[in-house]
């Protein structure tokens, strides 16, 4: 894993509490299994027994990756190696040309060693999953030069940048050229974004989590949470046969059939105060009929789902302009079950052809991974990772104030002086639009 | 961890510096218990063992030795100087990061930037080049000055001509003292203009302070204490006008409790850069942030709260009071009203027990009243940073990109129109080598192209929105 600019290792937090936690109401070799592959994945053994990260962390100042660094020792279950992050100073000041033709070149080789010598600790290397925020400079500009130097030097592996979209209002200024300048370039050296919405993980805590004074570190939580339920072993291949071996592979090959499409948005339910678990009982049914309305309806949650979303009529060929507003159509889905009786889950709604696009099969557009062994301390939990129109209007919007702002050539100053020049931006807007009209038509 | 080199110029400029060191270092010393030089620390001191001299080498780690300011001390009048350097910071500066003079610039701008900025240019970069050695990673150098007389104005922004050439990437923080209209000083209207040209054309980001606006903030502090009503429970180290280890405001001289408004500025603006948080905010950020044309780098400031209360209860309700206050008139440090006039950029440092939420809160609670160009409807840059100043659980620190500076802008045209016009006093500075008529109408055009600028953008304010039309993709 590699962990670019502020953003936190995520993941690892909640892997740990996971495979530390009671033993997913299964039985103990069961459980054993998971811990052992889980190591596996994520981790390296060393002579003085701590786990260790496989991760690389690169900012361009040092305060966050101290903190990450001590945080982890402190757990006292794993930690970082003490060689694999690479620091400078003087951050990039929020600027995406800083971080991608300043510092990106500058640092390319160092940076690519710390992630050789780390390629080169796997038996297996199953990919790169990139994690970084798209509103700074560091994260966003450094982590779409690096995405695209890791797609060079491993042109066969898997890579995958897992995007924190900012909050709308109020993070920083330049979020919005800084996201369009990321994303663009990512979808042409990325696999697939799996994106993360700050005000909806935010919304989470203070709905569901029913947390009062919100931190990042709160909001983090829930990310590491998400993505845990997703890159936790699973069974991926039918008929439980171990864990995958591919994770990444096993995830991407069926969820982006077209390169034109490559925006994933996760959804997780069921999410609750740690409190609250032991007075909760969920049923799979139950659980499965919110996940779809939550895809069908673009909900972010299992509170204020709108059941009057319907799809349309099975079997007519609707143009897509006839489509019923507000009804979310899929390109591809895929649902991750963990926990009890998982095997009794009857995923046939998912299959229903009205919620995907004419031009795949059903059978093809939806996947399901059932792992009888729970997740987190949720009895049953239920994730969906979907390529759909989940992403459509925020990058819109985001578009559209970029636009805006472009127009009236507002901040450009601040990126021509670092070599990232008009028509770059018009190139990006150009390729933004075409993803925003592909989604569109569905 | 970076760097900054504060360069305090001439009588106002070093009685500021005076109190910003004052309080950055009670304000270390409250966060740093174990007497460990830390990156916190190294931010604005060099740590030197004394005992070797004062050519010791720098320690970068262990225990606090002997803290040296990073800065450069710049007057052509001996007195203020030699004031500091025999009151309690004598040990923070050495003779070799200052440059005086005995006659002073008679206020007259040409004299501070004209004769002693050619006589003391070597001077002045060679101690530069020192400071800047010292630094493993300078991000900036702040300047502090005043703006109407002849030393601060006229080497001042000499000086700032200097770091532009000589360390090009290194940012440029000015915080200008602005005459009121009573200035005592005839000639400040001409010395602010020619001034005003440079701020333009060479920093990155210009802070401007009118002492009218530190003097009502200080009378309202008083009012708050003397009233009886709340006197008492006022922590007195909380005093946003207070010195270090001063408890009480009458031993100080009268513009001590202005100047620590200004120095409690510079002290906020960068804690981020100094301590940790969960939303960092540094330097460079800030003016890539709220700088969206190059010229248009004068921002307003506002620091909340003024002081803390003794009882420490109803924690919420006191912090939006906090960001409320932040955008009313009274606590701006010019006499603006942000409130009324357009936004290009806003950003809120917050420093303390404030979580993300809060600030979320608190923003959505006060976009409504607030009018933002077109084209930046969600300007806002935030930072949070968990170590608060001294006396307080938390702090804000808001800057504007806001055309409420237009009228001080105006102001200052004016009186420069109404002497310019007589040719009055004009004659001490042509007189000065290198100073030709060319010099002033160059600056009042420079003023006036600003002052236009600012126009341009006011006359969007108000109405319809029509949002450019997006790029059509064939389908």
């Amino acid at each position: 894993m590699r962990n670019a600019g502020r953003s936190k290792a995520r993941p690892q937090p909640a892997g740990m509490s996971d495979i530390r936690g009671t033993h997913g109401l299964c039985s103990q070799k069961e459980n054993e299994s998971y811990q052992d592959s889980c190591k596996e994945r994520f981790f390296c053994e060393e002579e003085s027994g701590a786990p260790v990260a496989r991760a690389v962390l690169v900012d361009m100042e040092p305060k966050v990756i101290s903190q990450t660094l001590s945080m982890a020792a402190r757990s006292g279950h794993w930690k970082y190696s003490s060689h694999s992050h690479f620091c400078q100073k003087q951050g990039s000041g929020n600027n995406w040309a800083n971080g991608y033709s300043v510092h990106g070149p500058r640092h390319k080789e160092a940076i690519m060693n710390l992630v050789q010598k780390e390629a080169e600790k796997c038996d297996r290397l199953g990919g790169f999953f990139t994690i970084m925020s798209m509103a700074g400079g560091t994260g966003s500009g450094l982590g779409a030069f690096v995405t695209q130097c890791l797609r060079d030097a491993f042109p066969t592996s898997f890579v995958l940048n897992h995007v924190i979209w900012p909050y709308p209002t109020g993070e920083v200024i330049v979020q919005n050229y800084n996201s369009v300048l990321t994303l663009s370039h990512l979808y042409h050296s990325s696999d697939a974004l799996l994106v993360h919405e700050n005000d909806v993980i935010h919304k989470i805590c203070a709905q569901l989590m029913n947390i009062k004074q919100i931190s990042f570190r709160d909001v983090n939580q829930v990310i590491a949470h998400q993505l845990g339920s997703v890159f936790q072993p699973a069974h991926t291949a039918g008929g439980g046969s171990g864990y995958s071996r591919n994770p990444l592979g096993d995830l991407l090959e069926p969820l982006v059939p077209h390169p034109e499409f490559r925006m994933l948005g996760l959804r997780n339910i069921p999410q609750m105060p740690e409190s609250s678990l032991a007075y909760s009982t969920f049923s799979w049914p139950g659980l499965l009929k919110h996940l779809r309305q939550i895809l069908i309806a673009n909900a972010h949650m299992e509170e204020g789902i709108d059941w009057q979303v319907r799809p349309p009529h099975p079997g007519s060929s609707i143009p897509s302009t006839n489509k019923p507003l507000h009804f979310n159509t899929s390109i591809a889905n895929l649902v991750i079950l963990r926990g009890k009786d998982v095997h009794s889950a009857d995923l046939g709604s998912f299959q229903d052809p009205s919620l995907y696009t004419s031009w795949l099969n059903p059978q093809d557009a939806f996947n399901a991974w059932k792992t009888p062994r729970a997740f987190n301390k949720y009895e049953k939990s239920a994730s969906l990772v979907s390529n759909s129109q989940f992403l459509l209007k925020p990058l819109d919007s985001i578009v559209g104030k970029a636009w805006n702002m472009f127009a009236s050539k507002a901040y450009l100053h601040q990126y021509t002086k670092f070599g990232i020049q008009e028509e770059d931006f018009l190139d990006c807007f150009t390729t933004l639009e075409q993803v925003i009209s592909s989604y569109t038509n569905l | 961890m970076t760097q900054s080199v504060v360069v305090q110029v001439g009588q106002c400029g070093n009685q500021v510096g005076c109190r910003f060191w004052d309080l950055a270092l009670r304000e270390h010393a409250a966060a740093n218990k174990k007497g460990i030089y830390d990156e916190a620390l190294s931010s604005f001191f060099r740590n030197i063992d004394t005992r070797s001299g004062d050519n010791g080498p720098d320690i970068y780690k262990g225990k606090i030795r002997s803290l040296k300011a990073r800065a450069l001390l710049i007057d052509m009048e001996e007195g203020v100087v030699n004031e500091i350097l025999q009151g309690p910071l004598r040990d923070v500066f050495d003779s070799k990061q200052l440059i005086t003079d005995v006659s002073g610039s008679g206020n007259n701008w040409a004299v501070g930037h004209k004769i002693y900025g050619c006589q003391y240019q070597e001077n002045i970069v060679e101690k530069l080049r020192k400071t800047a050695e010292h630094c493993d990673c300078l991000q900036c150098f702040f300047i502090i000055h005043s703006m109407g007389g002849g030393t601060g104005s006229g080497l001042g922004t000499f000086v700032l001509n200097l770091l532009e050439e000589e360390f090009p990437e290194v940012y440029r923080f000015v915080t200008s003292v602005y005459p009121s209209g009573e200035d005592d000083v005839i000639t400040s209207p001409y010395n602010s203009v020619l001034a005003m040209k440079e701020l333009t054309e060479h920093a990155d980001c210009v802070l401007p302070i009118e002492n009218e606006s530190l003097l009502e903030i200080v009378n309202k502090i008083h009012q708050m204490i003397n009233s009886g009503k709340l006197g008492s429970t006022v922590k007195q180290n909380s005093l946003v006008t207070s010195s270090a280890g001063c408890a009480k405001t009458l031993s100080e001289k009268p513009f001590d409790a202005m100047n620590n408004i200004v120095a409690n500025l510079l002290l906020n603006l960068t804690s981020s850069a100094r301590f940790e948080g969960s939303l960092n905010m540094d330097l460079n950020e800030i003016s890539m942030n709220l700088v969206p044309f190059p010229r248009l780098h004068y921002l307003v400031s506002s620091l909340t709260p003024l002081y803390t209360l003794a009882d420490v209860n109803v924690p919420s309700r006191r912090l939006d009071q906090m960001f409320s206050d932040a955008f009313s008139r009274d606590h701006q440090l010019i006499q603006a009203d942000p409130k009324h006039s357009l936004y290009l950029a806003c950003a809120l440092l917050v420093r303390g027990n404030v979580q993300v939420s809060d600030l979320r809160r608190n923003i959505e609670r006060l976009k409504p009243s607030l009018h933002f160009v077109s084209w930046n409807q969600e300007g806002w840059k935030t930072g949070l940073c968990s170590v608060p100043p001294v006396g307080h659980s938390h702090s804000l620190l808001a800057l504007a990109n806001n055309t409420c500076v237009k009228p001080t802008f105006i102001e200052l045209k004016d009186r420069f129109m109404k002497l310019y016009k007589k040719k009055a006093h004009l004659h001490h500075y042509l007189q000065i080598d290198g100073m030709e008529q060319n010099c002033f109408s160059e600056a009042i055009s420079s003023l006036s192209d600003l002052i236009e600028e600012y126009n341009e953008l006011d006359a969007t304010k108000g109405g319809p929105r029509v949002d450019p039309s997006r790029l059509k993709i064939a389908v």
